[in-house]
């Protein structure tokens, strides 16, 4: 091989061709020959009961074919939408788990629950039907934020949970935690919001689903991060379809984090209703539309206390947060505040003690579910804004107080007090890097720079750990998960030697079709452009758990690495047949089988060849063919962990916030694409900023509407609101991985919002400012500014 | 209402509502969808194409108001550059300057366009005049860098 394709190699990515240039195949794309259309019709009102529909006058309209309602999909035994993940309350019993049907029936409990599906032959068609359809609402009173939620007398979301209550979780040690808080020298207190967000991908859902009557089998392209999930979900669960009569399309999907990655009405309906109108059905959601059918991530409220000793020590942690789970459950809701947040609390320090309490509360909202980072940026946030106010009340350096608190490298494998035991890691080096990097020492002198020209600039700093890799089965399992959680790859090595990857993780943005493709190139030394990867269709790849949470790499990309193994395993059979030889004198090197301590050897080409042309091939011992499949189920979570550093400069006028610098060390575990890595950190971290600074999904409290359901009510980064960030990766192999890989994909969304708060409070601490709810937006800057200074000044 | 343009080199003809927009007009009538929708409220861009050679967001013309213009869409980007690629499809290649792929399109339109107005632009340019566009995936910053490298290639192909 001339060019290293291989490990560590940022070679370009196979996938951009089509995309650059208009080649790509989303599912809004795909038409099918005499597809309707569909058009939801969503409700007004956050709470309510349906009286009655009215449908006559809409289905009269020009071009309607059919209009469904809730009562239709009923009456069909059409189920409801399962819940993948169950969690217990503190007193053992089960969280409370309401049903949820496809489609509104007797009650609407949030803006945007659909009411009626409209199929016709345009979307402007059924756009004018769903127009015409009467809805006989009674309006109910709603609850939008958890704490009102909670408050006696608040309208209840479902009849028979009239606390509004989902589930009371706790994690760690109640009485040890209480123990070290008596043994304080010093206690730190916050009370935080962690706002809630629309994850946007650009790309709106969409599906399209067609009915095959001759052979009573379905397809539907879906926009979505994990097909065969949708497929056993929606297939087993909730429209009866036996799996092979079912077949799941994920194509070109733009971009997922998270929202991308749940089994949606919408696409339950789409399926089932292109059986009944007898023709292929597509539904395309607009993006104001997605904001109120999308699942929301965050929207936490918490309380939280560090106990410290005389020194700065961590002695004990205490957690109660209040978290919102808006109006159902959506499929891994109850698992994203509780264990995905809970049992990352222990962040990379050595605090003996901790106890988390969760509540999780339905609310007259979007359900809330996973969004890139999933609990752990909101256990890091809180973690970290907590740190910082501990070192302002003590007056200890903030870098010292974390040098002081973290795990040294040589405690790992460790322990933490909140189940998880972190493999590998580092925290110090990332720590020292960062600081280096950052000029941390130097900053006093930026900030009076900075002063010289009005503003006000602030620096922070962030540790994090973060549980990605999702599998380890047995211990999802014994946290609520209802399935097993592994990874399956399949390498076929083509009778040419071009080698086909099928594997069940999906590429919506991440670069698979690359660095799934350098994993084989390096095994194999074959090249990257001779590798071809394959996801996203139930009929292609056998079965798989999709892309979330950071586990394609760590997870599918062990399973690919398996597979190979076994590729080699069987070369080495066919191998030691051709050179005559014993198969334990066999090695695979630099892509040819030789018999060890001679310089007899076939290449791999020729051994792909005998495989397929059996030329005196004994094939009562030895299979033809070269194709293997792995499944790899890990042993643990992998465990990534950084340290990040950001500079803010705040103009005291206008409260408006200026990222001025950001440098992020990772600890990822072996790279195999450096460059597809910093993409990665680059997105991450923007969608971080974006929650510090700018991103804000805003309810009306009394009526429920959703203030912010659109790009111009709801404010992303922009390319003027990042500056070039500085990406650093250190590498402690994660040991149960192939090639000691941990994950890179959510670990700047993990870090950047407490790195972001945390350097705009600094910039304010000289006004007592101690802590900013997320997004610091300019008028919340500018009103803390003013009101703090007229505080001074009625101090004075 | 009858409309005539000439899209990506092709004379068209038809006759369409007068309430189509021309993304649809693109994506459903003439099976353009490299031209990506990804908003209502037009702040995405990811439906940006050329009119007689200027970046507009498709989603807020109408088809019927482009009678008689030439439009570019992504598909025949490279064909004003006679070649494979358009330099600012190679720029974002090269400098991995997309992700999932899906505002793609819209930014490199969009690049090109201001690459033609701006010569020699700094950071500072390029980042503002991305305004109309947003990515979700990349954090801006290898665009940026792709923007420049292509801004470049096409200075340089001009004067070449
Ligand atoms: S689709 Fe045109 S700006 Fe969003
Ligand atoms: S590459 Fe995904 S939105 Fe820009």
């Amino acid at each position: 091989m001339n060019v290293h394709t291989g490990i560590g190699a940022s070679i370009l990515r196979k996938e951009d061709r089509r995309f650059i240039t208009g080649k790509g195949n989303y599912v809004a794309d795909i038409k099918r020959p005499d597809m309707v259309m569909g058009v939801f019709l969503r409700s007004p009102h956050a709470h309510a009961l349906i009286k009655g529909i009215d449908i006559k006058v809409a289905a009269a309209l020009p071009g309607v074919a059919a209009i469904f309602t809730g009562a239709d999909l009923a009456a069909d035994k059409v189920g409801g939408l399962p819940c993948a993940w169950g969690v217990s309350n503190a007193d053992g019993k089960p969280m409370k788990e309401p049903p949820r049907s496809a489609m509104a029936v007797d009650k609407v409990r949030c803006v945007g629950d659909a009411v009626a599906f409209v199929i016709a032959d345009t979307v402007e068609q059924a756009r004018e039907a769903a127009d015409a359809i009467e809805v006989d609402y009674e309006v109910l009173p709603a609850v939008v934020g958890v704490l009102d939620a909670i408050r006696p007398g608040a309208a209840a979301v479902f009849d028979d949970i009239p606390d509004n209550t989902c589930f009371d979780w706790e994690c760690g040690d109640a009485k040890a935690t209480a123990a070290a808080f008596k043994n304080a020298a010093h206690v730190a207190k916050i009370s935080l919001v962690n706002n809630r967000l629309v994850g946007n991908p650009m790309e709106p859902r969409a599906a399209v689903a067609e009915y095959d009557a001759g052979r009573d089998h379905y397809t539907m392209w879906t926009t979505s991060q994990f097909p065969h999930v949708v497929k056993v979900l929606m297939g087993n669960f909730v429209l009866n379809i036996p799996q092979h009569k079912l077949r799941i399309v994920a194509p070109d999907v733009g971009g997922g984090f998270g929202v991308k990655q749940f089994l949606y009405a919408e696409e339950i309906i789409t399926t089932w209703a292109s059986r009944k109108v007898g023709r292929p059905v597509k539904w395309v959601n607009e993006r104001s539309e997605g904001f109120l059918s999308d699942a929301h991530g965050r929207d936490h409220v918490s309380e939280a206390e560090l106990a410290l000793d005389e020194t700065g020590k961590f002695l004990g942690l205490k957690v109660r947060t209040v978290a919102n789970m808006g109006g159902y459950l959506s499929t891994f809701g109850p698992n994203i505040p509780t264990n995905l947040y809970g049992l990352l609390l222990a962040g990379v320090y050595t605090t003996p003690a901790i106890h988390c309490e969760v509540k999780g509360v339905f609310t007259n909202t979007v359900p809330v579910d996973a969004y890139r980072g999933a609990g752990r940026p909101e256990a890091t946030f809180l973690l970290e804004r907590l740190v910082d106010v501990a070192a302002s009340e003590m007056k200890i350096d903030k870098a010292e107080i974390r040098r002081k608190n973290m795990i040294d490298a040589s405690q790992y494998p460790y322990q933490t007090p909140v189940i998880v035991k972190y493999d590998s890691g580092d925290p110090k080096a990332c720590l020292e890097k960062a600081l280096e990097d950052s000029d941390w020492g130097g900053f006093a002198k930026r900030k009076e720079e900075s002063k010289a020209r009005g503003k006000l600039r602030g620096i922070g700093l962030c540790t994090y750990v973060e549980a990605c890799g999702l599998a380890p089965s047995r211990i999802v399992q014994s946290l609520g998960a209802r399935a097993g959680i592994f990874e399956s790859a399949t390498v076929r090595v083509h009778v040419t030697g071009d080698v086909t990857v099928l594997i069940g993780t999906h590429n919506h943005g991440q670069g698979h079709e690359t660095t799934f493709a350098q994993i084989v190139s390096e095994k194999l030394s074959i090249p990257a452009d001779k590798i071809e990867i394959v996801f996203g269709d139930t009929d292609r790849v056998q079965f798989g758990l999709g892309t979330y949470g950071s586990r394609s790499l760590a997870v599918g990309g062990t399973a690919l690495a398996k597979a190979t193994d076994k590729i080699i395993a069987k070369g080495a059979k066919i191998a030691a047949h051709m050179l005559e030889a014993g198969e334990g004198d066999i090695v695979f090197e630099n892509g040819s089988f030789a018999v060890q301590g001679t310089d007899r050897s076939k290449s791999f080409g020729d051994v792909v060849g005998a495989a397929y042309g059996l030329v005196n091939f004994p094939v009562d011992v030895l299979e033809p063919g070269m194709e293997a499949q792995a499944f790899y189920d890990p042993v643990n979570f992998t465990y990534p962990g950084g340290a990040h550093i950001a500079e803010v400069e705040i103009d005291p006028e206008c409260g408006s916030v200026d990222l001025v610098s950001y440098i992020a060390v990772d600890d990822i575990g072996t790279v195999i694409n450096p460059m597809i890595v910093a993409g990665q950190l680059h997105g991450g971290i923007a969608q971080g900023v974006g929650q510090a600074l700018f991103e804000n999904c805003v309810y009306d409290e009394t009526s429920g509407q959703m203030l912010s359901a659109s790009f111009m009510d709801y404010c992303m980064p922009r390319a003027d609101n990042m500056p070039n960030m500085e990406i650093v990766t250190l590498s402690t192999l994660c040991t149960h991985t192939s090639f000691g890989v941990k994950g890179c994909g959510e670990v700047g969304t993990i870090g950047s919002p407490a790195t972001v708060i945390n350097a705009v409070v600094d910039a304010l601490s000289h006004l007592g400012v101690s802590h900013v709810d997320m997004p610091a937006t300019p008028s919340r800057i500018w009103r803390i500014i003013h009101n703090s200074a007229n505080q001074l000044r009625a101090a004075e | 209402m009858n409309v005539e343009m000439t899209v990506n080199g092709k004379t068209v003809k038809a006759d369409t509502s007068p309430s189509l927009l021309l993304s649809d007009f693109l994506r459903e009538n003439l099976n353009l969808t490299g031209t990506h929708v990804g908003c209502d409220t037009s702040q995405c861009g990811a439906c940006v194409v050329h009119i007689d050679g200027v970046s507009m967001k498709s989603c807020t013309l109408l088809a019927v108001t482009v009678d008689g213009k030439s439009v570019t869409t992504i598909e025949g980007l490279a064909r004003t550059a006679n070649a494979d690629l358009h330099p600012m499809q190679l720029a974002f290649h090269h400098n991995h300057g997309l992700q999932c792929g899906f505002c793609t399109p819209g930014m490199i339109m969009s690049a090109v366009d201001f690459a033609k107005r701006t010569p020699n632009p700094t950071e500072g340019d390029v980042r503002h005049w991305l305004e109309g566009n947003i990515c979700r995936c990349t954090g801006y910053q290898n665009i940026v860098a792709a923007v420049l490298a292509g801004a470049a290639a096409m200075q340089a192909q001009a004067g070449g």
